[in-house]
């Protein structure tokens, strides 16, 4: 526990730090901020426009979409403000920074996510929880105690599928030495695409997000048991399971320091 | 003319060189084109006769897009440029005896003509090779497909004069991180890349058309398929050329006063 603790203090002076850092371009860290809302905020233009000439898309309405939508932007921004550090881990692996990581006698995980922490995602932060507040009071669901912790539910496992996704693409980075484009297709693709209800998207794309990289489980299913259309509690907790995503996503990372081969100087 | 030809040959060049990126690049777009088509089809199913083109011309739009996003992507700046002017590399630029905004200008359109080159086939002929209705269709004519080509050419030089406007603004502001992506968003939106024009709202979309934004890749990709008539393509060619012309004239005015007024820093 005490180590746990310790750990948290540590995150807590990389991000002091940070701030520190960020505080000396006032101006520019005020406009990334408002740059970071203005993107997330034009892809709900985007679904705003469209349900202007559309009145529903595969049986779903604007205000059911919008719910998935906010919710999806949220567990992305939380992920996103903890473990998109290791977005720039190519850059660490190339210059060699990560055997200073090493030689640390701290968790090397920590020290990767607490280096490339960056202020300026609250941006995107706040347009998301701006949204999952209207989102939530745009939806016509007559909420009960299951379906608030379905909610809470799907935030726990996107925060934990893009969590893992995102320390995959890390991972890759021992093996590859640079950054893989593709990448981001599951990343920012999933944000993306991830707007509408993945059912929109036919049977053979919910087969591959159910078994192979869990987005359905923490967006479709358990938005269809909040809409009412399904009512089996299995739906319910169908997000949680999700988590374990972030299983082979620790193992790859554990393979690959293991493998890791200094390449800077 | 002759030195900004070769700063563009050289560019060219080397831009032609990184095979394995534009490999990854072609994998991602098409995923990301795939997913955009399912999109509509799906809204097609549910009001097709709402919609304001056919699917088909829908299809072609985002492969095309795809296809040719390096001349019209907003947000591909070259890193290079915005780190010469914070770490002060910028002197040795104004050493030579040339005009920095026509050199840049040179090296921007090269590097994204070279991306283009490399990515644009691989993707069209998957693209065609995928079945109806999801696959990219045929142009409307062989005049409408010479438009398109021209179409295309201009909206490259509105984008990147609008580029060399956020390069000349980071002369002012120093750091061009805030700068690029305010700019970035707004004119992602208003360009048709978040959502092609036509869906708009038809009150917004006659305003939106107006507007410089709509002179980048908008008109290739609706030109190609033939969903504009002959009346609002003229207008539209006359709009991109208008705008070629204003902006890039901001810009040049702009260098102006940037180089008059420059602080070069570091040390």
């Amino acid at each position: 526990m005490e180590k746990m603790w310790k750990a948290v203090g540590l995150y807590m002076r990389y991000v002091s730090i940070n701030v520190r850092c960020v505080m000396q371009y006032k101006t520019s860290f005020v406009l990334t901020v408002v740059g970071q809302f203005l993107v997330s905020f034009t892809v709900f233009l985007g679904i705003f426009f469209m349900f202007q000439r559309f009145p529903q898309v595969e049986g779903f309405t604007y205000s059911e979409v919008l719910l998935c939508f906010s919710v999806m932007l949220l567990e992305f921004s939380l992920a996103e403000m903890f473990a998109r550090g290791f977005d720039a881990f190519s850059g660490m692996v190339r210059k060699g920074e990560f055997d200073r990581i090493l030689v640390r006698p701290r968790n090397e995980i920590l020290q990767v996510l607490g280096s490339k922490f960056e202020l300026t995602r609250i941006g995107r932060m706040a347009q998301a929880v701006v949204m999952f507040v209207y989102g939530i009071a745009e939806s016509e669901v007559r909420w009960s105690f299951s379906k608030v912790l379905t909610v809470l539910f799907m935030l726990i496992g996107g925060t934990a599928v893009f969590t893992g996704l995102f320390m995959i693409y890390a991972a890759l980075c021992f093996f590859t030495l640079d950054g893989l484009e593709f990448m981001n297709v599951f990343t920012d693709g999933a944000r993306e695409y991830g707007k509408y209800p993945i059912g929109i998207y036919g049977k053979k794309m919910l087969l591959f997000t159910t078994f192979i990289i869990p987005y359905a489980l923490v967006q479709y299913y358990p938005l269809l048991y909040v809409l009412g259309r399904r009512t089996e509690r299995i739906f319910m907790f169908l997000p949680l399971l999700a988590c374990w995503f972030l299983l082979p996503a620790g193992i790859l990372w554990k393979f690959g320091v293991r493998h890791y081969k200094s390449s800077g100087s | 003319m002759k030195k900004y030809f070769s700063f563009f040959r050289l560019r060219f060049a080397m831009g032609l060189q990184y095979r394995a990126a534009a490999l990854a690049g072609i994998v991602t777009q098409f995923a990301w084109g795939f997913m955009e088509i399912m999109v509509f089809h799906g809204f097609y199913r549910a009001d097709a006769s709402a919609f304001p083109m056919s699917f088909s011309a829908t299809v072609s739009y985002v492969w095309l897009q795809q296809a040719f996003l390096a001349l019209s992507a907003v947000w591909m700046l070259e890193n290079e440029i915005f780190d010469s002017i914070v770490d002060g590399n910028i002197a040795y630029e104004l050493c030579r005896p040339i005009n920095i905004y026509n050199m840049w200008y040179s090296r921007n359109t090269a590097n994204r003509l070279s991306r283009a080159v490399l990515r644009c086939f691989p993707v069209l002929l998957v693209a065609a090779l995928v079945p109806a209705p999801y696959g990219m269709n045929g142009p409307a004519s062989a005049g409408h497909f010479v438009l398109f080509l021209i179409t295309l050419l201009l909206g490259l030089a509105v984008t990147v004069s609008f580029n060399m406007l956020i390069y000349m603004l980071t002369f002012f502001t120093i750091s061009p991180q805030g700068l690029r992506i305010f700019f970035m968003s707004t004119m992602e939106f208003f360009s048709g890349a978040v959502i092609p024009l036509p869906f708009f709202p038809d009150k917004l979309r006659q305003v939106m058309e107006l507007l410089p934004f709509a002179s980048m890749q908008n008109v290739a990709l609706r030109v190609y398929s033939g969903s504009m008539n002959g009346g609002e393509m003229r207008r539209a060619v006359f709009l991109q050329v208008f705008w070629l012309i204003v902006v890039t004239g901001a810009g040049k005015l702009l260098c102006r006063v940037a180089e008059k007024r420059i602080t070069v820093q570091g040390g």
